[in-house]
């Protein structure tokens, strides 16, 4: 086998689980666009900002510290705890949960009705809000966040590649676990959707509201839970990208990744974002390896938007989306 | 307060019960116009009752009433004997009052048998967890929910497309779905919403059979609303009469057929 041939598997492999992550991200977006038509520009931030919560509670730092020590002249910063990642984890839920209830409460229970583009306007105001409000909390710092998943080479599969080849892959840990959690969560989603009465209801709101309110589904109920597990996949993409890169401002930018991700999966289907993602990771870095050299490089900027741009031209619905047809 | 004793037999032999609904000079507006004024009429268990009367006259408005779509500005409901509260649609519905619309309003993307199930959402008890599993009680309970659903299937005659996409489906087969769907929630109170408007002859009359099936076999109260008199006066055991949304008859379709006001509504009264 030629050395190229060797090296392109290993790309191959890191192009899948780079996949995964965006199609963690993307599978928020869907999950709140099925159900309700709204595209949630905030998506993003609600990764950073779990994440920054998660951090804040691990390490019992006090919740707008800064804000209280300006005003009443203390100097509080921390409560003096470490609390192990589980809990950290559970109370975070219970913040993206209360999180859920309040944008529904104070946001779009007021917009139900508008046209798309007020409610694409109202999340973009949504996520600048939550950046600064998440940055008021808990401190714009660069957090390091680690709750206990392994990272570095797997030297498993390095010596194993080794002996076959000659040649040892590196695999990074972090990926395989981030590649197994988001497959666990995708399984979990797509039973709770198929199976589970909340889940039926959830489908049943995503294609009629009126049906739905006439077989008593609380519309509210289910967009509330709708936007909690799209916190909860925030949350889990949130801890990926952190414990990768540190809880940072840049965080949120991985929602502009999801974009591409949509297109080419469509906006309306959970197994669309899984493959969409798979698709735009390993097409980013082939394209990287294969054709980047030619050009000078850093195609992975660009690769994914022009990748998007001709499904837009040839095939606007996606891979998965429902067909577009205009009856006339 | 309510009398819910007296129940009387009617000539094909069905047991007509006691009140089960009450609406209490109900008044609804929309800004300045009034779409039902002062109008108070019961419903009794297991009767068909019809709401009929011109274009406009508020039929649809008083259903939407009914099933909690609207809440009036003034007037009372009561239900199973006690007064109802204002309510959202899915709070009516899980109390037992199912409904089809006008305009149909099914889940498209989904089968026939899907839609139906929806229906017994509110049946279902077993925990999330459980559900997801497929273990213990969700077990029987998914059994005992398909059960019903294919009975209703099996009764309105809709086995050859129960696995097709309800979107695929014409105008009179999307109807039917919509009423199975209703049925499949076993409500105490089924309230139609024109269900034989924009159909031919032959499904205005497979429609009325089954409405009257329903009746019979399940024992279904159900309110429906039409503008087409004929149909209705074969259907229904008592008719309210609206006009301009106001009541202006109400009894068996007998008493409403003699009535002046309801001829004059009708066919238009000469003011000479």
């Amino acid at each position: 086998m030629s050395d190229t041939f060797i090296f392109g598997m290993e790309v191959f492999l890191n192009g899948l689980m780079a996949g995964v992550l965006y199609a963690l991200v993307a599978l928020g977006f869907v999950l709140i666009y099925k159900a309700s038509g709204i595209f949630n520009y905030a998506q993003g931030v609600m990764a950073l900002f779990a994440a920054m919560t998660l951090v804040g509670i691990m390490e019992g730092r006090v919740p707008f510290s800064h804000l209280i020590n300006a005003i009443f002249g203390t100097h509080i910063h921390h409560f003096g705890w470490h609390l192990p990642a589980v809990f950290g984890i559970l109370f975070t839920v219970a913040v993206m949960a209360g999180f859920a209830w309040c944008v529904q409460k104070f946001i779009f229970r007021h917009l139900v009705g508008q046209e798309p583009i007020i409610l694409f306007m109202a999340t973009i105001g949504l996520a600048y809000f939550l950046e600064g409000f998440g940055d008021l909390m808990w401190g714009s710092d660069i957090k390091k966040l680690d709750v206990g998943l392994p990272q570095g080479i797997n030297l498993l599969i390095d010596e194993t590649t080794f002996g076959w080849f000659g040649y040892g892959f590196f695999i990074d840990n972090l990926d395989l676990v981030a590649t197994v959690i988001a497959a666990l969560l995708v399984i979990s989603l797509i039973i709770f959707a198929q199976y589970t009465k909340q889940g039926r209801a959830m489908r049943a709101v995503a294609d009629d509201h009126q049906a739905a309110l006439s077989v008593g589904i609380s519309l509210n109920f289910i967009w509330v839970m709708v936007w909690t597990l799209a916190g909860f996949v925030a949350l889990v993409a949130g801890i990926m990208w952190g414990t990768k890169s540190g809880v940072q401002f840049s965080l949120s930018l991985i929602a502009l990744k999801a974009l591409p991700v949509l297109m080419l999966g469509g906006f309306t289907s959970i197994p669309g974002a899984i493959v969409g993602g798979l698709i735009i990771g390993v097409g980013e870095k082939m394209f990287e390896f294969l054709v980047g050299p030619l050009v000078g490089g850093a195609t992975e900027n660009w690769f994914a938007y022009v990748l998007a741009l001709l499904f837009l031209v040839f095939r606007p619905q996606g891979l998965f989306g429902e067909k577009i047809i205009e009856r006339v | 307060m309510l009398d819910t004793s007296d129940s009387y037999v009617t000539e094909d032999g069905r047991t007509i019960g006691g009140v089960v609904m009450e609406m209490k000079n109900i008044t609804l507006r929309f800004g300045g116009v009034v779409a039902i004024k002062d109008i108070s009429f019961d419903i009794r268990e297991g009767e068909i009752r019809a709401i009929i009367g011109p274009n406009g006259a508020g039929k649809s408005s008083m259903l939407n009433v009914i099933s909690g779509f609207y809440n009036p500005q003034e007037g009372d409901v009561y239900y199973k004997g006690a007064l109802r509260p204002p309510m959202k649609p899915y709070q009516v519905a899980q109390q037992g009052i199912a409904r089809t619309f006008q305009n149909i309003a099914l889940f498209e993307g989904m089968t026939v048998l899907d839609n139906i199930m929806t229906g017994r959402l509110n049946h279902m008890k077993a925990g999330l967890f459980a559900q997801a599993i497929w273990k213990g009680k969700a077990e029987a309970e998914e059994v005992a929910n398909r059960e019903v659903v294919e009975k209703i299937i099996d009764f309105l005659e809709i086995q050859s497309i129960r696995k097709t996409p309800v979107g695929r489906l014409p105008y009179g087969l999307k109807k039917r779905v919509e009423l199975a769907r209703a049925l499949a929630a076993e409500p105490s109170i089924l309230l139609l919403d024109e269900p034989m408007a924009g159909m031919n002859v032959e499904e205005k009359e497979d429609m009325s059979r089954f409405i009257l099936d329903v009746n019979d076999e399940f024992g279904t109260t159900i309110a429906l609303i039409e503008h087409d008199m004929g149909v209705v006066m074969d259907l229904s055991d008592r008719v309210v009469v609206m006009d301009y949304g106001k009541k202006i008859g109400d009894g068996t379709p007998d008493e409403v057929r003699s009535n002046q006001a309801v001829i004059d509504a009708y066919l238009g009264v000469s003011h000479d």
